[in-house]
């Protein structure tokens, strides 16, 4: 119920909202867990295992139970803690796995079924039989086990990445984190100062705490609005910091407000990388609950939730409520209570010498055995040195003390301390270079001593920096003692829970500890505690006490599991923001793709590249009538093929040849100028690399071609062989892939249509096969290459990428005057299959020169990259497979790519393997499908007929092996 | 014996695509000329340096800095290079140094307004920070996943280089990011 | 991960591409013995604690870089260029 009074809320915005499709109203400021709680409803979510009712635990993003779905369609989003989703008008909310309803949930059969389901229970009971695991066994369980869903559809919502900079990262804005940030704003470092909250002040907001004489929370927002009217300031609220991360680099998650979330183009969340040469870590502690019987009862929440829910919501979470505790915050907590005017029906402090002024029932060395009311707490019981007593209520605060929030400080594998005297772990000093703890996150439980930390540390950390810390007041503050006697467990009957989220109770821990699961990191596994999406934050360290217990060994050296980031829950959608849609790769488009898309042209992807498949005409249905037509037209007339994919690479200076020789297995500083060399380059291993042709311009000036599929991959070997293998060669190496853009005119009509464009005809003479040289068109500088892909009288030429477009677009005009046109990749494919040309599909990594027939191209006269291995007998030898061409012979006239080859007659079985089918493609030339093949000592086998075996496709044939070469094996096409 | 019916025609890599102004911000292409990459010979740097400064008046630039205006500039531009943009290259610089046109291989936009180092920062990973990247600074890195060439012309001024073939990316990416800066910022 | 490019300074791994052991660097002669050429190949040590590998600068400058590096602390000890170093590698 709300409280008349108080809070840090307005009370005249009113808001609307949803929960399973009851409407209730909130204020502004209100989270869903504290307006469904000023609406009395208690009940919220139903536990993972057990379908048990759960209500609110927690006040934060710790919160285990109360996980609700949130809006509508593609935007659903499950599992959001309501104890941290904001309200806002129009929210829509919906309890999650539940069914029918959160009221009446009939999985909740689970519960009475306890006995079997407890710890290991699915590894011993689903074991047999196996095949019965995967069809039957998991996918029950997943549909009765589980949390909320996802819509399935695809999250039109924006997701932003955000890259900053920093000299100091402040991790949390409460006391301590706002007097480091101040210290060291003010001494003019560069500060970032995140909190996951929606406002600064921590638990400022949370106690009645004042702070230089003024209500904790004013004392906060006035350092906030200092902060961030500086310019060397940013304060990132609704952020929590989920990693730490090498050389001080740390990952944030930002939840945009629902205000700013709405607007066009706004991102719902944001993932920061935040790059910081120190940061201070002032995250808090977390309040952890004590395992007694049915702890779980809606309606049993933390203390410091209480007085959260109470001073800064102004909502009573109940109207009689009972408080219990092991140390001073449950005096707190009923201190507040009363001040609010709620009714306190008891305080019960297990600590037999506590004592209390407070007007209200008192029980000391007494403590909370069992908590009664299914679906809400109506009463708890009570064991007190005279007995069992019974208490009406229907709100009961917990207080186990306070876990110092030591996450990140384990994110790259640093162990926590345990403190005895905290009765809790502590961060261990230097786990993350250059981050520091201060405040309640160090051990430091008042708030003075969280001021007085929090700039010290700061002072400290611009020591480190160079910098000079100035002289920031120490605000006047409480500075009451953290007394506390650890009480983890109330023995007695029934399930008492620890681990809310994954249903872990102490017996399951007891369990573990019986079946010999003694180390920490073997019970986590085998109970599962900690492993849900809270990661045990308000379970961990009770956990370890029940196992240390069972173990017959202390805490520190029971020791703790390890704390992974995230901190908190990261969506995949935020992890990966910026990369859905068109963000997820760059495209890359050719000069001619507006002119290839305009002629109807399917385009595919080459790597990132779009390239046009084939250009139809009226009348044809399907892509082969295309293909065929443009394999016949660069047969029989001209063609034009866009090949500005290709890598091109400006090698320059009087080391060039050198380097080239050094690259390619074949000598390339004889090369003559005006010339083109087609070049074979191998990987250090002796494998191929790539294959191109390289032109030489002039003296000390070559052009490399790489193959589109490894541009970048020949370039970074470039740079590594001048840089670091021949750093004694003075020669430069410049992509010039995007400056040019470069065109195949192909067929016999090829030098028609090209002395029809350029300025200067050529011939014969002066540009014979494998020529190079500058030309002109219109007056526009361009390069001729004399080179031929397709094994056809062809040309590349290549203008100043800004002319791409109208020169594609003109010499396929030409080139349909003269019978011809443009062709896709599927013609280049066939064409060069004919030819027995390889591609990647054949230098696909594993292949040597050997292997595909060019071992007469390693050169005997150098050395050059890959030759000691190339010659390796291994890479030579006679019964690897080596590149074949197939023909179909038998009663399927088809071949396909990635069959498998066989002799005639022997089973199609992995120890009868031959080879295998890299290239196929139906010649219209030839009349026949045509492949290339890799078949063991192929070449000693042409004439022979072998069996291929596609064993995916169900498609066999027999074929004949032949030379590669299929069409005009002389050549003479090329050079007529 | 050129086919008068079509004649060569330039198209700048954002052709289409630009300009564009998203509240405070703008974005349009930069036709910046000449762009010619230099890279000197071994033992020519400070030949190189004066013929340089004597021909275009340019100080050679520093790594990771920038020289000259929108006329001319001098950008330092990776390991082995420089780049010249505005005018022609000498030809005295080729005694020096290696010299490679690249006019056609880049797409040059202008991202400026209040805001546009914010932009920058959701698609760079490189630390933007006023005193720390400074006008006439300038840096190899990626946008997104692209390589990019970025300089600072003025506080709230950004030249940046994407290759040519991704020119739709690159807007695409820093439209993304402005129109995230600009839902911000009414804050 | 921060690897500071000797000519760009400070910045983020992701501008980087990772090539492996800075053997690399020790080409054998092509007519040494196959065991060196296979060392140098395929032979890699797995050390916890300090290694020198060569990193790409390759969305930046375009530089071979000698890292070294801790593998259990990830701290990075140094980082010069692959031309600087290459010759005098370890």
């Amino acid at each position: 119920m709300r409280l008349g009074k108080g809070g840090q809320i307005d009370r005249n915005q009113r808001i609307a909202f949803r929960f399973d499709g009851h409407r209730y109203e909130g204020f502004a400021g209100d989270t869903l867990a504290s307006a469904l709680l000023a609406n009395g409803q208690r009940l919220l979510a139903r536990s993972f295992k057990y379908h048990r009712p759960r209500g609110v635990l927690t006040a934060g993003s710790e919160e285990p139970n109360a996980l609700v779905t949130i809006g509508q369609g593609a935007a659903q989003e499950p599992n959001v803690r309501a104890t941290v989703q904001e309200l806002h008008e129009g929210l829509e909310a919906r309890s999650q796995n539940a069914w029918p309803s959160l009221e009446l949930d009939l999985l909740a059969v689970n519960d009475l079924a306890s006995p079997f389901l407890a710890a290991g229970f699915y590894y011993k009971t689903f074991m047999w039989p196996r095949a019965f695991w995967e069809k039957l066994y998991e996918p029950l369980i997943r549909r009765a086990a589980g949390l909320g869903a996802l819509s399935g559809q695809n999250n039109a919502d924006r997701y932003e990445r955000v890259f900053a900079h920093c000299d100091l990262l402040v991790i949390g804005a409460g006391p301590a984190g706002l007097m480091a940030a101040l210290t060291a704003a003010r001494a003019g470092a560069d500060v970032i100062l995140c909190d996951e909250d929606t406002r600064t002040g921590g638990r400022l907001n949370a106690e009645t705490h004042e702070v230089a004489g003024q209500p904790g929370a004013d004392w906060a927002a006035a350092i906030t609005a200092e902060l961030s009217a500086m310019p060397n300031v940013r304060v990132l609220t609704r952020t929590t910091v989920t990693g730490a991360y090498d050389q001080g680099t740390y990952g944030a998650l930002e939840r945009l407000s629902p205000g700013v979330a709405a607007r066009k183009g706004a991102p719902r969340e944001a993932f920061w990388r935040i790059v910081a040469r120190r940061a201070v870590l002032a995250a808090g502690a977390l309040e952890r609950p004590v395992a007694f019987r049915n702890n779980d009862r809606p309606g049993v929440m933390m203390a410091g939730a209480l007085r959260a829910y109470v001073n800064r919501w102004a909502v009573s979470p109940g109207r009689a409520v009972t408080v219990f505790g092991n140390n001073d915050d449950a005096h707190r907590t009923a201190a507040d209570l009363l001040a609010a005017g709620v009714h306190v029906a008891a305080l019960i402090d297990s600590r037999p010498d506590a004592v209390t002024d407070l007007d209200i029932p008192f029980f000391k060395g007494a403590q909370v055995c069992d908590a009664h009311g299914r679906k809400g707490l109506e009463a708890i019981s009570i064991a007190t040195t005279s007995g069992i007593e019974k208490i009406r209520t229907d709100c009961l605060a917990m207080s186990g003390g306070w876990n110092p929030t030591v996450h990140l400080t384990c994110h790259m594998n640093g162990r926590p301390t345990w403190n005895a005297g905290l009765a809790s772990f502590v961060p261990t000093p230097g786990a993350i270079p250059g981050m520091v703890a201060a405040g309640a996150c160090n051990g430091t439980m008042s708030t003075h001593g969280c001021l007085a930390e929090g700039a010290r540390v700061a002072a400290e950390v611009l020591g480190d920096l160079g910098m000079k810390a100035p002289d920031v007041a120490l605000p006047q503050a409480e500075d009451a003692p953290y007394r506390i006697t650890p009480l983890w467990t109330v023995p007695g009957k029934g399930r008492a829970w620890l681990d809310f989220q994954n249903d872990v109770t102490v017996k399951d821990v007891k369990q573990a500890a019986v079946e010999n699961f003694r180390s920490v990191e073997h019970m986590k596994r085998y109970t599962t505690q900690g492993m849900a999406t809270d990661q045990g934050k308000n379970s961990n360290v009770a956990a370890l006490a029940v196992l240390a217990d069972a173990t017959g060994r202390g805490i520190p050296e029971t020791g703790t599991t390890t704390f992974r980031p995230p901190y908190v829950p990261v969506s995949i959608a935020a992890m990966g923001a910026g990369a859905q849609g068109a963000g997820f790769a760059p495209q890359r488009f050719t000069t001619s793709h507006r002119a290839s898309v305009a002629a109807g042209a399917p385009m595919i992807e080459a790597g990132l590249w779009y390239r046009p498949s084939y250009f139809p005409k009226d009348g044809e249905t399907t892509w082969r009538q295309s293909c065929d037509r443009e394999v016949v037209m660069v047969r029989n007339a001209v063609g034009v093929c866009d090949v500005s994919t290709l890598g091109k690479i400006d090698i320059k200076g009087p080391g060039a040849g050198a380097l080239l020789d050094f690259v390619y297995t074949n000598m390339f500083s004889t090369l003559p100028e005006g010339r083109v060399r087609y070049g074979l380059m191998l990987r250090e291993d002796g494998h191929v690399m790539d294959d191109g042709t390289t032109a030489r311009l002039g003296p000390d000036h070559f052009v490399m071609t790489t193959t589109t599929a490894a541009a970048g991959q020949v370039m970074k070997h470039l740079e590594f062989a001048q840089q670091a293998l021949r750093p004694d060669l003075d020669v430069s190496i410049c992509s010039v892939t995007e400056q040019w853009a470069q065109f195949a005119v192909a067929g016999p009509k090829a030098r028609d249509l090209l002395n029809g464009m350029l300025d200067s005809p050529i011939d014969d003479a002066a540009w014979p096969f494998m020529a190079c040289g500058p030309v002109a068109l219109q007056g526009v500088a361009g390069r001729l290459f004399r080179i031929s892909f397709s094994g056809e009288h062809a040309y590349e030429v290549a203008v100043p990428a800004r002319y791409g477009d109208s020169l594609f677009r003109l010499l396929v005009s030409r080139a349909e005057a003269l019978g011809g046109g443009a062709y896709g990749l599927e013609a280049l494919n066939v064409l060069r299959i004919e030819k027995g040309f390889i591609t990647h599909a054949e230098i696909h990594g594993r292949t040597t020169a050997f292997d595909i027939g060019m071992q007469k191209m390693l050169s005997a006269k150098k050395d050059f990259i890959g030759k000691a291995a190339a010659a390796r007998p291994g890479l030579v030898d006679p019964d690897r497979e080596q590149l074949v061409g197939l023909k179909p012979v038998g009663v399927v006239k088809q071949l396909t790519a990635g069959a498998h080859l066989f002799d005639r007659d022997a089973p199609a079985t992995r120890e009868n393997d031959q080879g295998y089918v890299t290239s196929v493609g139906f010649s219209p030339t030839l009349e026949s499908f045509l492949g290339l093949a890799f078949l063991k000592q192929g070449r000693t086998r042409h004439g022979e007929v072998i069996r291929m075996v596609d064993h995916l496709r169900g498609l066999e044939t027999l074929c004949e092996v032949c030379d590669p070469v299929f069409f005009d094996p002389e050549g003479g096409r090329a050079r007529g | 014996m050129a086919d008068a019916s079509l004649s060569l025609a330039a198209l700048t890599p954002c052709a289409g695509l630009l300009p564009l102004t998203i509240g405070a911000l703008s974005l349009s292409e930069v036709e910046p000329g000449h762009l010619t990459a230099i890279a000197p010979l071994r033992g020519k740097a400070d030949a190189l340096a004066a013929a340089f400064k004597a021909a275009h008046g340019l100080d050679w630039p520093a790594p990771n800095r920038a020289t000259g205006g929108d006329d001319a500039r001098a950008v330092w531009f990776g390991h082995a290079h420089v780049l010249l943009m505005g005018p022609a290259p000498d030809p005295a610089l080729v005694a020096h140094a290696s010299l490679t046109d690249v006019s056609d291989g880049w797409a040059l936009v202008l991202l400026q307004g209040a805001g546009a180092a914010d932009v920058l920062a959701r698609i760079s990973p490189i630390d933007l920070r006023p005193g720390v990247f400074q006008p006439g600074h300038t840096a190899r890195t990626e946008l997104l996943h692209m390589q990019a060439a970025i300089t600072r012309l003025r506080d709230d001024a950004f030249l940046i280089m994407g290759f040519r073939s991704m020119a739709r990316t690159m807007v695409h990416d820093l439209k993304i990011a402005m129109e995230g800066v600009e839902a911000r910022r009414a804050d | 991960m921060r690897i500071t490019c000797p000519i760009c300074g400070e910045r983020d791994r992701r501008e980087f591409y990772y090539q492996g052991d800075a053997v690399a660097l020790r080409r054998p002669e092509v007519d040494d013995t196959p065991e060196d050429w296979d060392a140098y190949l395929h032979l890699r040590d797995n050390p916890a604690g300090v290694t020198r590998d060569l990193w790409y600068h390759e969305t930046g400058c375009g530089a071979w870089l000698v890292v070294t590096r801790n593998t259990v602390t990830h701290e990075v000890l140094g980082t010069v260029l692959a031309r600087d170093a290459a010759g005098g590698a370890a």
